[in-house]
């Protein structure tokens, strides 16, 4: 089981109340590897994040990362949560600081690196999404791509060992989408590990290694990309694909060749 | 010519009622500097407390905010002499209205950390921070940032109440204009009226600089959508 595993999930479970969010999700993430769950909304798909980074806490069900469970109950949680990155639909940066103060605020605070050592590192990190001129701009100057960036940035300098992407381009407009998804390419295939919800077929084609269909709070179909798009084995999953090629169209994404 | 004696009286006047202000501005800043600290720290323990922390500070709060300042003011000067606590004028009105402060600024703080979008929070709680590390670098200076607007007018009825001390006998700028109105005579209108002013020139430039102070933290890039949006409004 140890074998490059980063993430593994294992029959989890989350209910809010009388509704049933999660009814039994399992699936691992090797390292390396570029994981996109898709679904229709209300599905549990944020809240499966959630659960991972335990921002929410799962009912039951158990999750390790990287060899290491992390819903046990001795767990520092604090200490977990530094080393598995989170990107946010609407961003969520730190309105009141600058752009290298939200990179590297995460560094300072929590792992206690020295100033100096970790404007170093969120300048490269700035400069991996194309931000390094925007260092002292404050988050409501800049576009929402760019937002999104600096999120993205904010994540790789806690150096994790797995980013979580909540639906990253879906608060953006059509024309901001590319830049945010470049940067995930690259991210991709230079090898961080990724479990991204999105609804971008352009990503998924590209990058992703498996594609994952969740519905109802369950895994209904867990794939390849060429597979899941040409020959799904559930009727759901080829209706579901249908209606979102018909919504945002089918073109690959413009990195892609 | 009356003028001229109106003048005069100012004049020699001018001095004890600095004087006075001086102390006014004492008890201001005594008021309301109790009132910032104790005030955050209520907040803070209001919002993220255990129930039974929130509870008794929600307590506190209702009942400094429920009393009248001029009974408050009483009950810690004449009131706690009786329990064998001789406090000087000057600490029972600091104990008195610098806690009554703390009620209600408590309840501007609360407010402002309560307006913090919960995005930033569980972003800070996903990078690893602690609820704790949380609240003091991402929501603390933004809620601050927004409590200055609110604050200044705390300014200035904090400093119109510190009149109120007075009558345990702090010689302030109402107690020394009283002083004059007794040891002259028939000139009560004009020296309260000189009074008035003064409070008047207080309130106004505490305030001004306080605008000041708002708009040198005012977060850059939300003041220019403003404008933009109000422009886009317009055509």
């Amino acid at each position: 089981m140890m074998d490059n595993v980063i993430l593994k999930v294992e029959n989890l479970y989350k209910n809010y109340g009388e509704l049933e969010v999660l009814k039994g999700i399992s699936f691992e993430v090797k390292k390396g590897e570029a994981k996109v769950i898709i679904g229709p909304s209300g599905t549990g798909k944020s809240t499966l994040l959630r659960c991972i980074n335990r921002l929410t806490n799962p009912d039951s069900g158990r999750i390790w990362l990287d060899g290491k469970e992390i819903t046990a109950s001795d767990v520092k949680i604090n200490q977990i949560r530094s080393s598995i990155g989170m990107v946010f639909q609407d961003f969520n940066l730190f309105t009141h600081l600058k752009v290298i103060d939200n990179v590297r605020i995460g560094p300072m605070k929590v792992k206690g690196i020295p100033k100096r050592e970790a404007t170093e590192l969120a300048i490269d990190e700035l400069k991996k999404v194309g931000l390094e001129n925007k260092v002292d701009s404050y988050p409501a100057e800049l576009s929402g791509g760019q937002q999104q960036r600096v999120s993205i940035a904010r994540a790789l300098a806690m150096k994790p060992k797995l980013i979580l992407f909540d639906e990253p381009t879906s608060a953006l407009d059509p024309e901001l989408i590319g830049e945010v998804l470049t940067v995930m390419i690259d991210l991709a295939k230079n090898g961080m590990t990724m479990l991204v919800v999105s609804h971008e077929m352009g990503f998924a084609r590209s990058v992703a290694s498996k594609i994952i269909f969740l519905e109802h709070g369950v895994i209904v179909e867990e794939g390849p990309p060429e597979r899941i798009f040409n020959k799904p084995k559930c009727k759901r999953t080829a209706e579901f694909l249908h209606k979102i090629t018909d919504l945002y169209g089918d073109t690959k994404h413009e990195n892609d060749s | 010519m009356v003028f001229n004696a109106h003048l005069n009286l100012i004049l020699k006047s001018l001095p004890f009622l600095l004087k006075g202000m001086v102390v006014t501005l004492e008890l201001t800043f005594a008021f309301l500097s109790i009132g910032l600290v104790v005030g955050i720290f209520l907040a803070l323990g209001q919002v993220y407390g255990r129930r039974s922390i929130s509870l008794l500070i929600s307590a506190f709060e209702r009942i400094f905010r429920a009393i009248p300042a001029l009974v408050l003011l009483f009950l810690f000067y004449f009131g706690a002499a009786q329990f064998g606590f001789n406090l000087s004028a000057f600490a029972a009105s600091c104990l008195a209205l610098g806690l009554r402060s703390a009620a209600y600024q408590s309840q501007i703080f609360r407010g402002a950390i309560q307006s913090i979008d919960i995005g930033q929070i569980m972003a800070a709680r996903a990078i690893g921070m602690t609820q704790f590390k949380a609240a003091i670098y991402i929501v603390l200076p933004q809620a601050l940032r927004l409590s200055i607007a609110p604050w200044s007018n705390e300014y200035a009825v904090v400093l119109k109440d510190t009149s109120l001390c007075y009558a345990i006998g702090v010689t302030e700028m109402m107690r020394q204009g009283r002083y004059i109105v007794a040891r002259t005579f028939g000139n009560a209108l004009l020296i309260y009226v000189v009074v008035a002013i003064l409070y008047f020139i207080l309130v106004i430039i505490g305030t001004r600089l306080l605008n000041l102070l708002e708009r040198k933290f005012r977060i850059p890039g939300y003041e220019a959508k403003e404008k933009g949006e109000m422009v886009e409004r317009m055509l």
